[in-house]
């Protein structure tokens, strides 16, 4: 899937940047574009060691399975049983973070939480069921508290940033319900149908394989 | 005093505290976990550079602005407006850009107007969904998303329709 968004993107602009005589921007986008997930991997890196390493001591001193048990009414009915509990609590982990509003802290947690999920992953290279639901739970908001919105509302002169909160509620749970019920849905259709995997990419697995062996071997 | 700015601090607090009390070496754990984070970075990286290199490169073509019009007669029909026609596209591609948008969006047609509010519904119960869809996968290198992404941009386009919904609801 992610190779068809990308070529699909890139393409996209190339043909449209064309037809609207925008090529000299589309250019300098793609220079700066790589430039700038650079940075932002390094403003992550600070929140990431942090969250990564207070998740390390919370995991240790037993609070996440505090947080695990809190929260299980609700992640028994997302995830399967089967996901193991060290999986389970750094989810948990996650959903407190992306309910608080602290999404610097939710995306740390919640690749700590993949990392987790794909020890258990009987397919590497291919998302399980589990990891889905967990990516799309993340992908639609269930924050309990929309600070950044709030703020900006207030600097532009609202009367009552905070009003708007029932609505985002309602309308996030709306969203997280049915993004989380297509996945249930979807998920019954073959992996086939959105990701084919061919003999071809298997050779290529067995090719690059060989060549790590060999440039081990001479190197 | 803002109360919400408490709650990073005092997650912090209430971790370590809770590690002393329970008897872990607070510090060497922390140092330890934190060593994996750096490992974490890295590997969302490369993801990252496809990503936002496409984006950039989307966002400057002007193929969101000949989208918009090409949509906004079919989507004001349905009752969307179409002067959020962009940052509705806009959101589940980036962040920053439709935050820029929003801003936009706010200084307007005001805050408080029904445009302000449906935007701000809307950003609120939306996530920049590519981005999480290409870090989260991109640090544990996999490849096959399936389902995943037409599930979550199943939920933005309802988020979409409900946040109109909610506001007329809510503030009628």
């Amino acid at each position: 899937m992610m190779k068809w968004i990308l070529t699909g993107m890139i393409l996209l602009s190339f043909v449209s940047g064309l037809f609207f005589g925008r090529t000299e921007q589309v250019s300098n986008a793609a220079l700066s574009g790589c430039g700038q997930a650079v940075e932002l991997s390094i403003t992550l890196l600070g929140s990431m060691c942090l969250w990564s390493g207070m998740m390390r001591v919370a995991e240790k001193s037993g609070l996440t399975e505090v947080i695990r048990r809190l929260l299980s009414p609700v992640t028994k009915l997302l995830f399967r049983g089967k996901t193991h509990a060290r999986a389970m609590r750094a989810i948990c982990m996650n959903m407190t973070a992306n309910l608080l509003g602290l999404g610097n802290a939710a995306t740390p947690l919640g690749i700590t939480a993949m990392k987790e999920l794909n020890r258990e992953n009987p397919e590497p290279g291919t998302a399980s069921a589990d990891m889905v639901t967990f990516v799309v739970l993340n992908t639609a908001s269930i924050q309990l508290i929309p600070t950044t919105i709030a703020a900006l509302r207030l600097s532009h002169g609202a009367a009552f940033p905070m009003d708007i909160l029932p609505a985002v509620l309602v309308s996030s749970l709306l969203s997280v319900s049915s993004a989380l019920l297509m996945a249930k849905v979807l998920g019954r259709i073959p992996i086939r149908f959105f990701d084919r995997k061919s003999g071809d990419s298997k050779k290529d697995d067995q090719k690059r394989k060989n060549r790590q062996q060999k440039s081990i071997q001479t190197g | 005093m803002n109360w919400i700015s408490l709650v990073v601090p005092g997650m912090l607090v209430i971790i370590l505290c809770y590690g002393l009390y329970k008897g872990v070496p607070v510090f060497d754990l922390f140092i330890e976990g934190a060593r994996g984070g750096i490992s974490s970075t890295a590997s969302i990286l490369p993801p990252l550079v496809a990503l936002m290199t496409a984006i950039s490169m989307f966002s400057a073509s002007g193929a969101l602005d000949a989208l918009t019009q090409w949509l906004a007669p079919a989507l004001s029909a349905c009752g969307i407006p179409p002067e959020l026609l962009p940052m509705i596209l806009m959101r589940p591609i980036s962040g920053s850009g439709s935050l820029a948008l929003y801003e936009q969006v706010l200084s307007t047609y005001g805050p408080d107007s029904f445009l302000g509010r449906v935007a701000s519904v809307l950003q609120g119960s939306t996530e920049t969904t590519f981005y999480t869809i290409a870090v989260y996968y991109g640090a544990v290198h996999v490849s096959r998303t399936r389902h995943t992404l037409p599930a979550a941009l199943t939920g933005d386009l309802i988020g979409v329709f409900a946040s109109v919904l909610a506001v007329r609801i809510f503030f009628a």
